[in-house]
């Protein structure tokens, strides 16, 4: 204020001036340092009180950690209690890609630690570079404790790796179920965001089902998650648990499926691609439904390999197709006593007969049986499958009725299965033909139909559903999940002796003079009943249908009951290119042998696996060898099996529990989730707090 | 005072030392806490430090009026010789370094500039005949002065420090009494070249921090993580304190730096508002005292070296609080007193004992003038 006033030229400046001046300046450096320091206890007031709600909770959030502990699984169960699908206690070790500044340089260091081979660690960097990077990629699980320890002392210097205590799922006998229960994985993007961004979702070692019964019963097997509260240091190390909230187990899911059964049937198979079919008659359920080759859900569940899953990928016989549900062929012949019923229906009488001449003239074309078989009524119809009384009877009484009886049969239906998919398959007839192929249903196009070909498909499980619906005269529908409550199934109003009458000529084509006549059980108190089927895949000017190229040989297929007078257990049996219906019944024979008898049904399949190489597993894995060392890699060698788990579900397992020393009882207790959720969240903290300093 | 209590020690101006060693202690327990509740590394050092720098800040106080004129230029070249064998050293050893070892402590030449051009300009504007103080011959000398050991520091590069070296010296001037228009024209050159000067004299992460500090939540995990993670730990201390040795920013390694720079926010997340308030006071009970030393002085040059020591240690204690609260960039400048290190402590030391020094003075020398 002063300095205005002051004359431009020349200030006069004295002692008294500058001490003025300094006073006056030294004032306004106090006042600004004052009005400086109230500013900043102002601004302090403001953030720690009129803020402090904010920050407090920011600050929270820092110290304290909430991880959630993944639910354990919940079990899939065999109709007697069995574990089909458990869950294994393990180590594993994890990796979050987007907390790895230097991800190659940590699975090198890992890849050491753990002694992984450059398969396994290619797969885990393919992983690392397709996966979202918040999602944990797993570098290893089921490992020793010494491994599990080694990486938790590294810690600090393996940003992003997640050691810890879990469970993994654990498929006692592997390759058998692999269609029916599928496999669990980790969550994928889509199903992260599906899922409402589900945290659980993306915690290290959390899997959910992804296909199959794993996928449909997803909400019933997942559990609640346990959620653990610890203090953190900035770097992430954990000082200590402020509270920890223990897991709830999913709830089992008890499936229809007898367990041991579903293995043999599956191991019985063999070398040949196919499925089979075993339906309870009273309840509909479903006692196996094998499907071979397949793959084995816990290389899936581990996150399978890309040399395995390109193995699967490239076979022929489609491992990876589930083919009781998906698998769709001609029925051929093995819907010819289905017919009957439709003729029966129709007033044709068991006794009216036909002359076959090696075949038979419908309208102006003379068609060919498979064989000369002179006078023939309905029951040598049946046993001798001959072709030219189906041709005769079906142009008689008009395919629209045929199938509409084959449709009541079950064929071409969908049923109310928790499966991921099922194929219907066609039954053909005049209304199809015209609305699927815009053409006029032709007197050919019933003579093929009337034995199972030309346009007809049909699923493994659909043959298995005829057969039971026959053999009782009830719409017997199919189940896969275990309740008390007992279906009620419709009659198909036959009377008694019609059912009888087409039950003996089916127990005629095994125990008769049938064309499957080795399919005869090695009882003498109980017969089965069965129908062959050869359904051709190429015209036979191509092949023969018995010999030349896999891909070129027909179906062989069969339907059965048992006991034929009193029907119990009914199925089917399919196998791909197996060259005729001789492929398909000495394995519906096997079976049903194992139903009565584990002990002669075990007997039966053992010379076999010694002469196919072992165990669907073992030939499994052997072949996984053989492929990886034919692309230059090299695999680990298949666990050994230290689990008695296995045996239970197991088919030796059936022969042994049917034993009268009792081996049964020495099966030991499980290895499998006895821990509560408190103590394996314990021990992996103290085993983490402990070594990673 | 009253005869118990012997005339020395009455002598001694307490309404500073009460509130340093308020300070001082606070500051040991602050950072006993920081240290995870342990005397070591911090605590003790930082108190026997200060029992070393007080006795030199008594030895100080004794040197009379005639001794300190003497020395200032040869204290302002030694330094200023100092700056520049750092600087060579670093050219020469090929990494930049801004101390030398001196056996018993590692000094930072930049440090002592702070208080030795503070005493160069007051002993320049103590001997300008007064009749030049308006002219050129005023402004030309200082600035050479203030602008070469600036230069030097600048070359390290060490921003802060400079800042402060020019504050210090501009400080001085003002209060010697030059045109004020020459620092309004400054202000006003500052404010056209500063945005020139920040987008091609300073270092990237310099201009990192100007842009987190006008932005923090913008990268909360990055650059701004320091300033966000002490406003948190200010914050969630609230009224009063999460209670000794209870703050989890701190002892869980949220908190950067929390025995140096951020010892404010490790000291006001345990103590709240309150502890604040009371470091807040304590500062400004002691610069209070350094202006009063000066106004109370009875000759230019006590004057103008007790207002510029006041203000080297202002502008400590301003930057830094400003910097934790979230008000002025991350600038590595320590909290006098409080945060844990030597050259800063001794700094500041110097400062108080150049205070001490001029209040003897004003004790002993005659009054002059006649308002005092």
């Amino acid at each position: 204020m002063r300095f205005r006033k002051k004359a431009r030229p020349r200030e006069v400046v004295t002692q008294s001036t500058l001490d003025n001046a300094f006073d006056r300046r030294t004032f306004v450096i106090g006042t600004a340092m004052g009005g400086l320091g109230v500013l900043l206890a102002a601004r302090m007031g403001y953030i720690a009180i009129a803020e402090n709600e904010k920050y407090e909770l920011e600050s929270e959030s820092n110290r304290v950690n909430l991880s959630l502990i993944p639910p354990r699984r919940g079990w899939i169960l065999d109709r007697n209690g069995a574990p089909l699908a458990s869950n294994r206690a393990d180590f594993r070790v994890d990796i979050i890609p987007e907390r790895t500044p230097d991800s190659d340089a940590t699975i090198d260091a890992l890849t050491k630690i753990l002694n992984l081979d450059e398969n396994q660690a290619a797969d885990i960097r393919k992983r690392i570079d397709d996966g979202p990077g918040y999602q944990p990629v797993e570098i290893a699980s089921g490992i020793s404790y010494d491994d599990f320890a080694a990486v938790s002392v590294r810690l600090p210097d393996l940003p992003g790796v997640v050691p810890q205590r879990g469970f993994s799922r654990l498929y006692p006998t592997g390759p058998t179920v692999g269609h029916l229960l599928g496999y669990v994985g980790t969550a994928n993007a889509e199903e992260y965001a599906e899922q409402d961004r589900n945290p659980l979702l993306v915690t290290p070692g959390y899997k959910i089902g992804k296909d199959a019964l794993e996928k449909q019963f997803e909400q019933e097997l997942r559990g609640i998650p346990g959620a653990r509260r610890v203090e953190v240091t900035a770097s992430g190390r954990i000082v200590r648990d402020l509270e920890t909230r223990e897991d709830v187990q999913g709830d089992p899911v008890r499936l229809t499926i007898d367990g041991p059964l579903q293995d043999y049937a599956a191991r019985r198979i063999g070398l040949e691609s196919g499925s089979v079919v075993v339906m309870d008659c009273d309840t509909g359920d479903v006692l196996c439904m094998a499907s071979m080759p397949s793959f084995d859900p816990n290389s899936f569940s581990q996150g399978i390999g890309r040399v395995e899953y390109a193995m699967l990928r490239d076979d022929e016989r489609v491992p990876l197709r589930n083919k009781v549900l998906k698998g769709l062929y001609p029925p051929g012949s093995t819907v010819k006593p289905m017919h009957c019923m439709a003729f029966l229906d129709a007033g044709i009488k068991p006794d009216e007969a036909i002359m076959c001449g090696g075949g038979r003239r419908i309208g102006n074309r003379f068609f060919n049986c498979w064989s000369n078989h002179g006078r023939v009524d309905m029951a040598k119809a049946i046993y001798q499958s001959c072709d030219s009384y189906f041709y005769h009877f079906a142009q008689q009484v008009g395919f629209d009725q045929v199938a509409k009886w084959a449709k009541k049969m079950g064929l071409g239906e969908e049923y109310p299965l928790p499966v991921q998919s099922q194929f219907f398959g066609t039954v053909p007839s005049p209304e199809w033909k015209q609305r699927r192929h815009d053409s006029a249903w032709q007197p050919y196009d019933t003579v093929n139909s009337s034995i199972g070909q030309g346009y007809y498909l049909t699923s493994p499980l659909q043959l298995a559903v005829m057969s039971a619906r026959m053999a009782t005269g009830y719409k017997v529908m199919p189940r896969l999940t275990l309740t008390d409550e007992k279906q009620q199934f419709e009659h198909f109003d036959f009377s008694a002796d019609e059912i009888g009458y087409v039950r003996q000529a089916m127990s005629d084509v095994v125990n008769g003079p049938g064309t499957a006549g080795r399919a005869r059980l090695p009882f003498d108190d109980i017969k089965m009943a069965g129908k062959t089927g050869t359904a051709q895949v190429v015209s036979l000017s191509v092949s023969n249908g018995k010999t030349g190229p896999w891909k070129y040989r027909d179906h062989g297929l069969f339907v059965f009951f048992a006991p034929f007078d009193k029907p119990k257990y009914a199925g089917a049996v399919v196998i791909e290119h197996g060259g005729g219906s001789g492929a398909a019944y000495p394995i519906a024979r096997d079976v049903m042998t194992f139903m009565f008898d584990p002990a002669k049904g075990m007997e039966a399949l053992r010379p076999l696996e010694e002469q196919w190489g072992g165990t669907a597993q073992q030939r499994l894995d052997a072949k996984y060898r053989a492929y990886a060392a034919a692309q230059g890699e090299t695999v680990a060698p298949a666990p050994s099996r230290d689990e008695e788990i296995f045996d239970r579900v197991e088919a030796e397992a059936r022969v042994a529990a049917r034993q009268p020393e009792g081996l049964a009882e020495e099966a030991s207790p499980s290895r499998v989730d006895d821990r509560s959720a408190e103590e394996v969240s314990q021990s992996t903290t103290s085993a983490v707090q402990d070594r990673s300093e | 005072m009253n005869g118990i209590v012997p005339a020395p020690v009455a002598r001694q101006p307490w309404m500073m030392l009460f509130p340093l060693f308020v300070l001082i202690g606070f500051g040991a327990l602050v950072l006993f806490s920081a240290a995870a509740g342990s005397w070591d590394p911090y605590a003790s050092s930082h108190l026997l430090r200060f029992a070393v720098v007080l006795v030199f800040a008594f030895v100080l106080s004794r040197f009379s009026r005639e001794f300190a004129a003497f020395l200032a230029f040869p204290i302002y070249g030694v330094v200023l010789i100092m700056l520049l064998g750092v600087e060579l050293m670093g050219f020469v050893g090929g990494g930049s370094q801004r101390w030398l070892d001196i056996g018993f402590m590692q000094l930072q030449p930049s440090e002592i500039m702070k208080p030795a051009i503070v005493l160069v300009l007051a002993r320049f504007y103590a001997t300008l005949p007064v009749g030049m103080v308006p002219t050129w011959r005023a402004l030309i000398p200082a600035g050479a002065l203030i602008l070469a050991p600036v230069a030097l520091v600048l070359l390290q590069p060490d921003l802060g420090t400079s800042l402060a070296i020019v504050f210090g010296g501009a400080v001085v001037m003002f209060a010697a009494g030059l045109p004020l228009r020459w620092f309004l024209g400054a202000a006003a050159g500052a404010a056209v070249l500063a945005p020139l000067a920040f987008f091609f004299g300073l270092q990237p992460y310099q201009q990192r921090r100007v842009f987190t500090f006008l932005d923090p939540e913008s990268d909360p995990l990055g650059d701004g993580y320091h300033i966000t993670q002490s406003k948190i730990a200010i914050g969630s201390g609230g009224f009063s304190g999460k209670g000794f040795n209870e703050g989890s920013q701190s002892h869980l390694h949220y908190l950067p730096e929390p025995h140096t720079d951020f010892i404010f926010a490790t000291m006001a997340e345990e103590w709240g508002f309150v502890g604040g308030l009371v470091v807040i006071g304590a500062f400004a009970l002691i610069l209070g005292w350094g202006l009063k030393v000066a106004r109370q002085s009875s000759d230019r040059f006590g004057k103008l070296l007790a207002l510029g020591m006041t203000a080297t240690i202002f502008f400590y204690v301003a930057i830094n609080l400003m910097m934790v609260m979230g008000l002025a960039p991350v600038v590595g400048i320590p909290l006098p007193f409080m945060s844990h290190g030597g050259s800063s402590m001794l700094t500041n030391m110097i400062c108080i004992g150049s205070l001490m020094m001029v209040h003897r003075w004003n004790r002993t020398g005659p009054r002059t003038g006649l308002l005092r």
